[in-house]
């Protein structure tokens, strides 16, 4: 058995050696032990294993309305999980997702409204526009707090989320409330939602503007002096002083964009899913966007393959209850697995031949 | 019966090979040296000996029994004992609680400090380890650090003792008395392994040396029947020059004066620093490590605050400027801190050579870098200053210690600067790197830019300097001419003052004349 986890894990990282993915390849390999973890507790609670990943696959992928399914999902985790990789590439921890996200689906809701009337790309511009620059003001606090005073931006993220989610509770509460039981805001008129590319399909644009978005962050990172000034005071805070980086302007920058990020996904529930801002609606996308960016190693594409397998999962998740009576529990477990092997290296050491890339560090310290 | 025998050792980490099939013999009582550049696999070799790292082949072979250890444990319970570059004592804790931590004696069950701490004065007093036992480790200083871990080893019954560079943190003196001790352990019928690069040390001190290159064993040798040039070429594998050439030097106008320098910090800091860096000569600072060395290069730097006093660049003001206009008003550095300061680990060598000119022209265009400048540039800077492994994606912080270094010299050097502040500049470089290091210094010198060196290896601040400053606790207690008398730059280090270091200095020149450490 042990031989053949060894062979299995030696060929592995043989193709993933190749063109430098090892890293991407590392994150599919953990994506497959989750697969097949989850298929064995399938197989334990004596559900029809065979069964259950066609009816994941055909609620992923099986249909037009499906990958519709798939993609309204990964959108919003895609932007909070880029909300977490771009501050982490300046090496903080954005935990405050959720709480960004909360006043970008707020503003974009506020803004989308009093723009009804208008062609809907401007609308929806104005939306996402808003949606950003309510979340990265969101952002800057922490951000603020962090390079004046030293408090741990973990610490203060997660305390500013619940202010967040309660406060976009009061204001819609008092001032945006809809007549009705529930605290929430208008309903936003069908023609100023976010348009689908092809008629009926469901397909909106917020996935083309998720690409959009990546394609900038990875330009960001890769060709300009801002990204420059990021990573090397992420990398080393002390070789960044040393090169005239003003440290404390990146982290409230950093997380002003990533503020942005998060609070952009907001945007994409309201114009593509709920049509409206609904108090409490998110079901952790903020958090999820925290494992999305683990799984994705924090590169902007990685994110959003990562953000596209959960939310397959999630739609498939649904399907396979519908269909096939199987918990969607059991995706959500599957979910957690995946982010426990991609971030506990440690784990994937029972194949021998596959470590992590940071396994190999030793050899620099050869003296 | 030999000591040591490890036979045939070989040890990979990925990719690299750190031990490729050693042979390593140590005879019974005798001092024997183990040479080798940085990343030549000595000390890979010698924690496989200490069991701290397990070889992927070959033997551990100690008085003849062949042994399979499991750890540092095992390897002390069979005599071993070993003193690691970075000492491994707990700060808040005695002198006497640091040496029996892990091997405490108990008498009726609750612990028996007073047996074990006649134990250590009587360890102590024979091989003349002074220490007091009931001191903070905090309170004591580096010199007498070393010599509680080397009473740790003996407490724990040690025959054969490894000393991982045992020198590099101790002024001439310390060096000289731990030589000593190192003689009277040897006398004892102890064994003595030196792990070291520096070839003046191993002239001195050992009995017998072996010599390390790229994982191999390239030789064996009676240390009496070698000299250092024979030691420095098989170290290297090329003929090196040890002395650096140097013409006269053509002094110009003063380009850095820095006056009554103030810096608090909680190491000391500096009191009262004045100094006047000249165009076209190198200026030394010499003194032991955490004599305000540190606080000095980063006040000049922008990176530390200055409490009063100025610091004045070619007519200009820095004293409180931020670090980027410093370096833009012609202030080159190679810091001491290579890692944490010189270099992105992460970063690979294009973008590391351009740090701090990120946002400039040709490198960037309205924030835009330029992947073709940055590729250039690389290319011209990886052939002339010769570093080696930079080619590609291959990150900085994967290249050997001697290359880091060139990068960073590589990057401050093409900036043309005017005043160049260099701090330990070939701290963990071998020998063929040193070299190269100092001609590229002396070059600036003599194309007429200021050299200020920070350096607490006295070999290279007098081959180098022009003029030597002697730093002690955060002043500058003494200024001395080029071709200085060696020890007593060792004893003003030490904190002596000048007209005392001059007398001793005397008395030790006019002395027995017994062959020590210092004139070997």
């Amino acid at each position: 058995m042990r031989e053949l986890l060894r062979r299995l894990g030696a060929a592995f990282s043989r193709v993933a050696a190749i063109a430098g993915v090892r890293d991407l390849a590392y994150s599919v390999f953990a994506v497959f032990l989750a697969l097949g973890v989850g298929a064995l507790l399938i197989f334990a609670f004596g559900y029809d294993v065979g069964r259950a990943f066609s009816a994941l696959f055909q609620g992923a992928f099986g249909s037009v309305r499906a990958v519709s399914q798939t993609l309204t999902r990964a959108t919003p985790l895609l932007f909070t999980g880029l909300a977490v990789a771009v501050a982490f590439k300046v090496g903080l921890f954005n935990i405050g997702g959720e709480g960004q996200m909360y006043w970008g689906a707020l503003a974009s809701a506020v803004v989308s409204l009093a723009l009804v009337g208008l062609p809907v790309f401007f609308i929806i511009a104005g939306a996402v526009i808003a949606a950003a620059l309510a979340g990265a003001l969101w952002g800057v606090v922490p951000g603020v707090l962090k390079a004046q005073t030293g408090a741990h931006e973990v610490i203060t993220t997660i305390m500013l989320n619940s202010i967040a989610v309660l406060g976009t509770t009061h204001l819609t509460a008092n001032y945006f409330k809809a007549p009705g039981a529930v605290d929430q805001t208008m309903r936003l008129p069908v023609e100023a939602r976010m348009p689908h590319i092809i008629d009926g399909t469901g397909i909106g644009y917020g996935i083309v503007i998720g690409i959009c978005v990546v394609v900038a962050v990875h330009w960001l990172f890769k060709r300009s002096s801002l990204g420059y000034d990021f990573q090397a005071v992420g990398f080393s805070p002390g070789a960044a002083a040393y090169g005239g980086i003003a440290s404390k302007r990146m982290i409230v920058l950093s997380m002003a964009l990533g503020g942005a990020m998060a609070g952009i996904a907001g945007s994409m529930v309201v114009l593509a899913q709920l049509g409206r801002f609904v108090t409490g609606f998110s079901p952790g996308y903020g958090f999820t966007g925290i494992a999305v960016a683990v799984l994705g190693r924090t590169h902007p594409w990685g994110v959003l393959l990562a953000a596209l397998l959960f939310g397959a999962l999630e739609a498939g998740g649904m399907t396979m209850q519908l269909s096939a009576r199987i918990p969607n529990d059991l995706m959500t477990v599957v979910q957690g697995l995946v982010i426990l092997f991609v971030a506990a290296p440690g784990l994937m050491k029972i194949f021998p031949s596959l470590r992590p890339k940071g396994g190999t560090k030793e050899s620099s310290h050869v003296a | 019966m030999p000591a040591v025998e490890l036979k045939n050792i070989s040890k990979r980490f990925g990719s690299t090979v750190a031990c490729d099939q050693i042979d390593f013999t140590v005879e019974l009582g005798e001092i024997h040296c183990l040479l080798g550049e940085n990343g030549a696999g000595k000390s890979t070799l010698m924690k496989i000996l200490f069991g701290l790292y397990s070889a992927d082949a070959g033997s551990v072979v100690l008085r003849g029994t062949e042994l399979s250890l499991r750890g540092p444990s095992d390897a002390i319970a069979h005599g071993l004992g070993m003193v690691h570059q970075h000492f491994m004592l707990v700060d808040r804790m005695t002198v006497t609680e640091n040496i029996i931590a892990g091997q405490e004696t108990t008498r009726h069950g609750l612990l028996h400090r007073s047996g074990a701490r006649d134990d250590i004065l009587a360890l102590s007093r024979r091989y003349a380890l002074h220490v007091s036992p009931d001191s903070l480790i905090e309170d004591i200083s580096v010199g007498e650090q070393q010599r509680v871990e080397i009473l740790k080893a003996l407490y724990r019954r040690a025959e054969i003792l490894i000393l991982d560079e045992p020198t590099a943190v101790l002024t001439p003196q310390e060096t000289a008395e731990l030589f000593s001790i190192i003689r009277k352990l040897k006398q004892d019928g102890k064994t003595i392994i030196l792990i070291t690069h520096k070839l003046r040390e191993t002239m001195a001190i050992s009995d017998r040396v072996s010599i390390l290159r790229d994982g191999r064993c390239v030789g064996t040798l009676e240390t009496a029947k070698t000299s250092p040039e024979e030691l420095a070429r098989m170290m290297v594998g090329r003929e090196v020059l040890l002395r650096v050439e140097k013409t006269p030097m053509q002094r110009g106008e003063s380009v850095l004066e820095i006056k009554d320098l103030e810096v608090d910090s909680p190491g000391g800091g500096l009191h009262k620093v004045s100094l006047e860096l000249h165009a076209g000569e190198i200026l030394g600072i010499a003194g032991v490590e955490g004599n305000g060395q540190l606080e000095l290069e980063e006040a000049l730097l922008g990176l530390r605050e200055i409490r009063s006093g100025s610091v004045v660049l070619r007519g200009k003001d820095i004293t409180g400027a931020p670090t980027k206009l410093r370096r833009m008003a012609g202030l080159a550095h190679i810091p001491s801190d290579r890692l944490r300061r010189g270099l992105v680990e992460r970063f690979g060598a294009g973008w590391n050579l351009i740090l701090g000119s990120q946002w400039q022209w040709p490198f960037a265009r309205r924030g835009v870098l330029q992947p073709k400048t940055i590729e250039e540039n690389a290319r011209t800077l990886i052939r002339d200053f010769d570093i080696r492994g930079a080619s590609g994606a291959v990150d900085a912080g994967d290249m050997s210690g001697g290359n880091q270094q060139k990068l960073v010299l590589a990057r401050e050097l093409s900036r043309e600067p005017e005043v160049i502040l260099a701090c330990q500049p070939t701290r963990g470089v071998d020998v063929g790197a040193i070299e190269y290091i100092h001609n590229r210094l002396v070059k600036k010198r003599d194309q007429g830019k200021a050299v200020l060196l920070i350096s607490a290896e006295l070999d290279e601040v007098r081959a180098l300097s022009d003029r030597i400053l002697v730093m002690y606790e955060g002043q500058i207690i003494a200024e001395r001419p080029e071709n200085c008398d060696e020890s007593e730059l060792g004893l003003l280090m030490a904190g002596h003052t000048v007209e005392r270091a001059e007398g001793a200095a005397q008395a030790v020149t006019t002395d027995t004349g017994q062959k020590g450490a210092i004139d070997a």
